[in-house]
């Protein structure tokens, strides 16, 4: 890796870490940008799913032939398997129809005839009664557990969890599929566009270079769009049978019962102190459920590496759910909530300040002690902690109680593996190209930034190419990796294409190549501007040909140049006021400090912890995938009652990235996960700081909080 | 034709546009209803009789120009727009008139396209987020919008954009508690409002003819 390729200085950065608009937000704001669900093709038919009416059955009689003969409806596909068919989750997929119009193909699931044997669902995840197996973790020895306990001053503990949501993307799952000359083109909502096609061989009878895969833009994934899915094959199969492009994107109703959510999480937690604050040990016993499927442990104790001895006890419950996927920093902000929520209830046992606490007792049982450290006071400065802290339960008359709450966040964020050439053209044009995705991540105008800084060219006269899996394999959008992969990949390219376009202008200007620079548009003897030439007239020595470089990002050796690193560490802080007669909560303000190394791009970066925040305040306050206890139905598939914060709901927000020497150093490190851990937990402890009581349960609805006020005596 | 609504017989909980769209053009007995409510063939009776089941072709005024399409009765202006007219601008989330991804601009008002069915839509001017500007020349909103990074996967924008230019139309100098109330009809799954309150203020700055 050549040591050029190392970022420049920060007061060396044209563009690099600026604040540089969106490339494609006047194409998003005109309605010009086209999304998957957006692409019209000739001919092209309408699909759409039919999903299990139940949650606990099995297929008894499957009858699509009144839907065949309708007029209109051009091919129904059906699960393989359906007779028989064991129904885990209403809305799971059994058979898909393909129309010429999507009125027509929505009424033909309606005259799809099933019949079902119905079992008994199991719903409830409240309780670790139907969990399975108790997977056991210990720090240190149990004995050692059981003495500190013993040995404590206090013991604090309480009960803490978080419903089922969903990753609600606004734009559903789904492609649309055109076979044409033998090929197959789809135009996909999806974070991996590199890989996309691999899934698909199979139903499109097809080798992989034949399938070609397109995402200019998509609507949100959230960590659920990464595969093709059944619905996306289903399509395929449509498309191939009847000749015809199919466009099958997931109505809302199924999109949110079988597109992906979150694990639910509940967890009684007891954690052994003293009086002055020391924390001596942990217990936890968790469960959770992700429907059938995956329920892991939420990382816990959340953030506190070096606590031991401890001890977490841990059950997946399997539900008729629709199942889990990767949801925006998985594991994280379950525990995170727990976490934060027993040491702030565990403050509150000892009659101590939560921030005297966290700053004294908790950030050095942590791994990011020092970042934590300079966070702390930055969050607190800009909320005004200070003159608005009180000890838990504000005694202020009146029905309006307000609290300040506390939270910790960290992150990995280490880059993928990722391709992107940078080909300069004769005529001075660039471009570059890489095989992601923008998820409205920034994508696009990351790659322009690196390749402008690099090539010492303003942002729009390089022309990013993403969104296509013929372009240079790149990682999937997932885990905050994509900062990382693209931004080395392509400074590796600009830095390679740069260095072949000085060696031929070099002799132009009789200078070694290594004594060239390119810099506000030309290229030019370092420390000697006067020798140089335009941009324009360097790239024209290139003659006829074109020239392209491939960059690798290689993560090892990306993070050993300094490129990029892992660990993003940030901290939150809420202010909140609780309606103590009617439950409801109000956020008045909501402060991040937020750490991601090197920053590329400075406006989308704020963007994505605005983005982050918003998203947790909404979570822990709004949303819950609500089931029917009896037949475990979903019964809020939709936006009406799967409740989403609005803009007047998300209280003055406040981000301070932190940035300069020590942080900076570190190189790029992904940022999509790390705001998005902590709103949860940091709404819960000052809900718990300004009424008094612990709301345990996420989201924190005006009934749960009427409730849990009941139960603590504190009812207005 | 928004005083049609009261004329018309009501159906408790079956409104005319699900009515219409489960009833579809063949005659779909009752057990097909895929939301619960009264018998389809007693409903069909009293459905307008001049149109449907089958295609008719009607005429829209869509942002300023004239447009033919052939629709069933039960297709909405937003499905129209999109698969017929391929203005897709207008996004399709909830289909149900929450989230305001569709919301156009009918008559000058904000309306939620999704709720609004196509023949309902003639002799009603349209404007779509397409009407409102192009990249090189945005309007004001929408060029706030871009300032102040409103805006991160964009698939709810359009309707933001949209409803925002109506909202700045009849409220040219909100304050910001106010422009957040206004705005409370759409959703943003990304978490956008950030920057979308700076970029209502400021577009209400730039049209209000300010600095
Ligand atoms: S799609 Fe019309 S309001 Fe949601
Ligand atoms: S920008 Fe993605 S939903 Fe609003």
């Amino acid at each position: 890796m050549p040591e050029a390729a190392a970022w420049p200085p920060q007061d060396e950065r044209s563009v690099l870490g600026k604040k540089i608009p969106r490339l494609d937000g006047p194409d998003k704001v005109t309605g010009r940008a086209k999304y998957a669900f957006d692409i019209n093709r000739p001919d092209m038919l309408y699909a759409k799913v039919l999903g299990a009416k139940h949650a606990a059955a099995t297929v008894t009689e499957f009858d699509p032939s009144e839907a065949e003969a309708m007029e209109g409806v051009e091919a129904i596909w059906v699960q393989p398997d359906i007779d028989g068919k064991t129904i885990h989750y209403s809305g799971q997929v059994l058979a898909a129809v393909a129309a010429v119009t999507e009125e027509i193909a929505e009424e033909a699931l309606h005259r799809i005839h099933v019949a079902y044997e119905l079992r008994d669902p199991v719903t409830d995840d409240t309780t670790p009664e139907h969990g399975g197996n108790v997977d056991e973790d210990v720090r240190g020895s149990i004995e050692d557990v059981e003495q500190a306990f013993e040995d404590a001053d206090v013991v604090s503990s309480g009960h803490y969890g978080c419903a089922t949501i969903t990753h609600c993307c606004l734009e559903p799952h789904g492609h649309v599929a055109e076979f044409r000359d033998g090929d197959l083109h789809i135009w996909a909502s999806t974070q991996n566009v590199s890989r996309y096609g691999q899934g698909l061989t199979d139903t499109a009878e097809l080798p992989q270079d034949r399938i070609h895969v397109i995402c200019e833009h998509m609507g949100g994934g959230f960590g659920s769009k990464l595969g093709d899915d059944i619905w996306g094959r289903a399509a395929v199969h449509l498309a191939k049978v009847t000749g015809k492009p199919v466009k099958l994107l997931l109505d809302r109703d199924l999109e949110q019962q079988i597109a992906g959510s979150r694990p639910s999480s509940h967890a009684d937690v007891e954690i052994a102190l003293n009086n002055d604050g020391e924390i001596l040990a942990w217990r936890s016993h968790d469960w959770g459920s992700g429907g059938q499927g995956g329920y892991n442990r939420p990382h816990l104790p959340y953030t506190l590496s070096n606590l031991s001895p401890a001890v977490m006890r841990t059950q997946r419950v399997a539900t008729n759910r629709g199942s889990a996927r990767a949801w925006r920093a998985p594991l994280h902000p379950n525990g995170c909530l727990i976490t934060m929520a027993a040491l702030e209830d565990a403050a509150a046992a000892i009659g101590m300040d939560a921030l005297e606490f966290f700053l004294n007792h908790v950030v050095d049982l942590t791994n990011n002690a020092e970042a934590y450290r300079e966070e702390l006071p930055i969050a607190a400065e800009m909320i005004s902690y200070q003159d608005k802290a009180h000890l838990r339960g504000d005694e202020t008359p009146g029905p309006v109680k307000r609290g300040l709450g506390i939270a910790l966040h960290q992150w990995g964020g280490m880059g993928h593996n990722s391709n992107a050439d940078v080909t300069i053209h004769p005529d001075g044009s660039v471009e570059v190209a890489c095989g992601t995705q923008d998820l409205g991540t920034g994508s696009r105008t990351v790659l322009a930034i690196v390749v402008g800084e690099t090539l010492g060219l303003p942002v729009d006269r390089v022309h990013p190419k993403i969104g296509r899996n013929a372009y240079p394999i790149s990682g999937a959008s997932g885990g905050s990796t994509t900062i990382g992969g693209i931004s080395a990949a392509s400074r590796l390219a600009a830095v390679a294409a740069r260095d072949a376009l000085f060696e031929r202008v070099a002799p132009e200007l009789g200078v070694e190549p290594g004594e060239l620079e390119a810099r506000d548009g030309r290229v030019q003897e370092q420390g000697n501007p006067e020798n140089g030439m335009s941009w324009e007239e360097a790239c024209g020595v290139l003659g006829v040909d074109s020239l392209t470089e491939r960059g690798e990002c290689v993560p090892p050796q990306a993070a050993q140049a300094g490129l990029i690193s892992a660990g993003a560490a940030g901290c939150q802080i809420a202010d909140v006021s609780v309606d103590v007669e009617t439950g409801v909560v109000k956020l008045n303000e909501f402060v991040c400090v937020q750490d991601c190394g090197l920053i590329v791009s400075m406006e989308t970066a704020r963007s994505q912890v605005f983005g982050g925040m918003i998203m947790g305040v909404s979570y822990a306050l709004y949303e819950e995938a609500i089931y029917d206890p009896v037949n475990g139905v979903m019964l809020n598939p939709d936006l009406e009652f799967y409740r989403l914060a609005s803009m007047a709901e998300v209280g003055d927000l406040k981000v301070h990235m932190m940035t300069g020497p020590r942080y900076d150093e570190r190189g790029v490190i992904g940022l999509g996960e790390p705001p998005v851990i902590g709103p949860g937990a940091a709404i819960s402890n000052a809900i718990a700081n300004a009424c008094g009581v612990r709301v345990g349960m996420m989201p924190m609805t005006p009934d749960r909080v009427i409730q849990a006020l009941a139960e603590g005596g504190k009812l207005a | 034709m928004a005083n049609d609504e009261a004329k018309r017989p009501g159906v408790e909980g079956l409104s005319r546009r699900t009515f219409l769209k489960s009833v579809g053009a063949g005659s779909v007995g009752a057990g097909l209803l895929p939301r619960g409510g009264e018998s389809g063939a007693a409903q069909a009776a009293e459905a307008p009789a001049v149109v449907g089941p089958g295609e008719t072709s009607i005429t829209l005024s869509i942002n300023g120009e004239t447009r033919e399409v052939s629709v069933e009765p039960r297709v909405t202006l937003l499905d129209a727009l999109r698969n017929r007219l391929d203005l897709t601008g207008s996004k399709k989330v909830c289909d149900e008139g929450t989230c305001g991804a569709c919301t156009v601009l009918y008559d000058g008002e904000p309306a939620y396209a999704c709720s609004i069915l196509a023949m309902e839509a003639e002799g009603h001017e349209i404007t779509t987020v397409e009407g409102l500007g192009t990249p090189d020349e945005l309007s004001a909103v929408q060029e706030c919008f871009v300032k102040h990074d409103a805006l991160q996967c964009g698939f709810c924008t359009p309707g933001f954009v949209v409803a925002c230019t109506a909202y700045l139309r009849e409220n040219p100098e909100p304050t910001p508690e106010e422009a957040q109330r206004g705005l409370g009809g759409n959703y943003c799954r990304c978490g956008t409002y950030a920057g979308m309150r700076e970029a209502v203020l400021d577009a209400a700055r730039i049209l209000r003819g300010g600095e």
